[in-house]
């Protein structure tokens, strides 16, 4: 086990944790046994009294209020997430995985929605993804081009926004990860789930949100298929050594 | 006095709506082939507390629509008043 600190002091992860969260473990074994962080749970009904606790922080996967009403939209308006846009705004961190992304999305802090997968179908499967911008904290040990390996598993991860939004969105380098095939191609074959232009992962204008679909913490050791998650975990906390 | 507002949610036109292209599919193999377009949407009944001004059970649940029952981005919604 790596420890990372910044100086003496360790860097602080805070998961959130909504009802039907279920990957909140997962991250917080990653974050803490596999890199060292130091991790604490955030309850959904909490307020962040002092953002500046926290170097990172990830919404997890899950299924949080059962996807009532439509995926993430329930929990993008409970108590925490207030907090989590000041967090925001004063240039925090924050990782939406899966859930989190819809989260994220139904919270405005990113833009788009999720629909259905085209496939109508819960996709439980390995993808490819293509790095689009390494100049964020998530990607900045990544090259633009280089294709990771990770699992999905969602039933809405199909990304939809307007057009003109989806240029403005590519304008501002907002497109982090494609889902392309084991070369890097972006093909309708490696698109999983019907996003558009086969959107997996993308960032808010300051680059200090990002959602993405697939697992990186099902993805951050040997054992576990693929070591290519870990990849964006080491990037954030390179990020935050060197503010 | 306690009103109920009935709130129904639809995708908007432009949105492929896999659900009813499902339910569309199924109704064919059924023989149905007169059936042209399935839209899958929500119902939703709001009970709600009137006091004496009904007006502003309209705005409120216009609001409730907008904010947390519809996804603009994706979703239209019609409201009725019963």
């Amino acid at each position: 086990m790596v420890m990372a600190m910044i100086g003496d002091k360790k860097i602080n992860a805070g998961i959130t944790v909504f009802p039907g969260s279920n990957c909140d473990m997962d991250v917080y074994y990653a974050l803490k046994d596999v890199f060292g962080l130091n991790v604490s749970f955030i309850w959904h009904k909490d307020r962040l009294l002092d953002c500046k606790k926290y170097h990172f922080i990830v919404i997890p996967g899950g299924f949080s209020y059962g996807d009532y009403l439509r995926a993430g939209a329930l929990a993008a308006r409970s108590g925490i997430m207030e907090s989590l846009k000041e967090y925001a705004d004063s240039g925090g961190i924050i990782l939406g995985i899966c859930n989190g992304f819809q989260i994220l999305l139904e919270a405005g802090l990113l833009g788009g929605a999720m629909l259905t997968n085209s496939s109508l179908r819960f996709e439980c499967k390995t993808v490819y993804l293509k790095v689009l911008n390494k100049g964020t904290p998530f990607t900045c040990m990544l090259e633009n081009g280089s294709v990771l390996k990770m699992p999905i598993a969602h039933h809405d991860g199909n990304y939809y926004a307007k057009n003109d939004d989806i240029v403005k969105l590519k304008d501002a380098r907002g497109l982090i990860f494609q889902y392309c095939d084991i070369n890097g191609n972006v093909t309708a074959e490696a698109n999983p789930n019907g996003s558009i232009d086969n959107i997996a992962g993308i960032s808010n204008g300051k680059f200090n949100v990002m959602g993405l679909m697939p697992h990186p913490e099902r993805a951050s050791e040997k054992l576990t298929g693929s070591i290519d998650g870990a990849k964006i975990f080491n990037s954030v906390i390179k990020y935050i050594k060197n503010i | 006095m306690i009103k109920k507002a009935v709130v129904k949610v639809t995708l908007k036109e432009e949105v492929l709506d896999p659900q009813g292209k499902a339910v569309l599919s199924v109704l064919k193999s059924s023989g149905y082939n007169n059936v042209r377009g399935v839209r899958v949407g929500k119902y939703i009944e709001l009970e709600i507390e009137t006091g004496k001004n009904t007006v502003l059970i309209e705005n409120e649940v216009k609001e409730i629509s907008e904010k947390v029952l519809s996804n603009p981005l994706i979703e239209n919604f019609d409201i009725e008043i019963l």
